[in-house]
């Protein structure tokens, strides 16, 4: 409708991400949100026969124990093969995938040769590792 | 002894009510229990806000510490969680459809990392029964905002200069398939509102979509399917952003984010599945007016200590 303005062109850009990467991306959090739900899934399982019969007592906040709270605590903890340790796997693969989507948008920004937004994205996935691996 | 001060209202689920009332105290539910009436509670506030676009989290938070009694910051780290999984998941549709505006997106995740990160560091500072009144004022508030979310607004055709230099202008296929374009306005002003929805997202554990696509929609002038499924992929980032943080304060238990996760995930893809065709003006009138009751407890609840 506005195509025949000249100016207009940049309004024009269509896709801003290349077809095949946004099909990677889709495939990326599907299958991202997917095995860390089965992963959560089964460790949930695990997690009920084991303690199903115990109080649930969520009422006074305590933090939880270190092998529970970071990353690297978590896969340390994974040989012995604890429920709870399985359930925090699955949640760090959830809270991976959208990090995950923004490497492949940088990765895409700069197949566009978008310079622009590969230093925004990468701004981002700044803030992001921060979070991440702050241990305060 | 009672455990903890509880409000009654009057559509209280039956299901709560078993497990606050009846004389059973909070602490006499065991885990098998807890995880069966949070994956229910997780699956009806998934289904219903991908259906009305509010999301879970602002429905999964009072659940959790008015009715079953968890503390609020356990609350907080299983409702981030339970955001991230609706984002991602609904994205996954969303993205291949074109609609999304990746650099749009991209760079106003600068502002709601930020903010979110920002707001997660000085959380742990802030008193519990302050945070559970700024998080009934938000219930509140995006109540309001989503009440009013109807009109649709005017695409904008007016060349700005700044949008222009960052390429945000873009184009989104309608039904029949065909490139509707569209010109973005009043980057500064949308960038500042995300970053109070980033620091809102960081400091209570919640999306804070309906801020977001407000900042979209009114500020920025995005149509409505882009500014929706934009403001999707960016509330899965900014929450990622505070995850980390709240992982390493131990907020995040297992035994409390394993039902709500699941249970928020299988209700909101359920909730995708069918939202084209799903008739919801009604529904979003009566979620709006439960959202503005909770709000109410929440503040009322806080500031009467019992988050303490």
């Amino acid at each position: 409708m506005k195509a025949q303005n000249p100016r207009s062109r940049t309004a024009i850009q269509h896709y801003q991400v290349d077809e095949r990467t946004e099909k990677t991306l889709g495939r990326v959090l599907q299958i991202g949100v997917l095995s860390a739900g089965i992963i959560v899934f089964g460790a949930g399982i695990a997690y009920l026969v084991h303690h199903g019969g115990d109080a649930a007592s969520f009422k006074n906040f305590q933090v939880q124990p270190q092998s529970l709270r970071s990353p690297l605590g978590i896969f340390r903890a994974l040989t012995e093969l604890r429920a709870s340790s399985f359930i925090q796997l699955g949640l760090l693969v959830l809270i991976a995938t959208p990090i995950v989507r923004v490497v492949l948008s940088a990765y895409s920004f700069a197949r566009l040769r978008d310079f622009l937004y590969v230093l925004v994205t990468l701004i981002v996935l700044t803030v992001l590792a921060f979070g991440l691996i702050s241990s305060r | 002894m009672p455990v903890q001060p509880y409000i009654d209202w009057p559509g209280r689920p039956i299901a709560l009510k078993w497990a606050t009332y009846e004389n059973r105290e909070v602490t006499e539910v065991n885990i098998a229990e807890f995880t069966g009436l949070t994956l229910v509670g997780g699956f009806a506030a998934g289904l219903v806000g991908s259906l009305t676009g509010l999301g879970g989290g602002v429905v999964i938070i009072p659940l959790l510490t008015l009715a079953l009694g968890v503390d609020i910051r356990y609350a907080i780290g299983a409702s981030l969680v339970s955001v991230i999984a609706t984002s991602s998941g609904a994205a996954a549709a969303y993205v291949r459809e074109g609609f999304t505006n990746l650099r749009v997106g991209m760079f106003l995740e600068i502002a709601t990392t930020f903010g979110a990160l920002a707001a997660a560091l000085v959380a742990s500072r802030v008193p519990v029964t302050a945070i559970a009144i700024v998080f009934g004022g938000v219930l509140i508030l995006s109540a309001l905002l989503s009440a009013r979310r109807q009109e649709k607004t005017a695409i904008s055709h007016k060349p700005d200069r700044l949008s222009r230099r960052l390429r945000m202008d873009s184009a989104y296929p309608n039904r029949q398939g065909r490139m509707i374009s569209y010109r973005v306005r009043q980057i500064p002003g949308g960038f500042a509102v995300m970053f109070v929805a980033g620091m809102l997202s960081g400091l209570l554990g919640i999306g804070s979509g309906a801020l977001k696509v407000l900042a979209m929609d009114l500020i920025m002038r995005l149509p409505l399917k882009v500014s929706t499924t934009t403001s999707n992929f960016m509330i899965g980032v900014t929450a990622a952003a505070s995850a980390g943080v709240y992982l390493h304060r131990g907020y995040i238990n297992p035994a409390v984010a394993m039902p709500v996760m699941l249970g928020v995930l299988a209700g909101s893809l359920l909730g995708a599945r069918y939202l084209p065709r799903a008739h919801v003006r009604g529904l979003r009138l009566f979620f709006v007016a439960v959202i503005l009751a909770l709000g109410v407890e929440m503040i009322f609840n806080g500031a009467t200590g019992g988050f303490r």
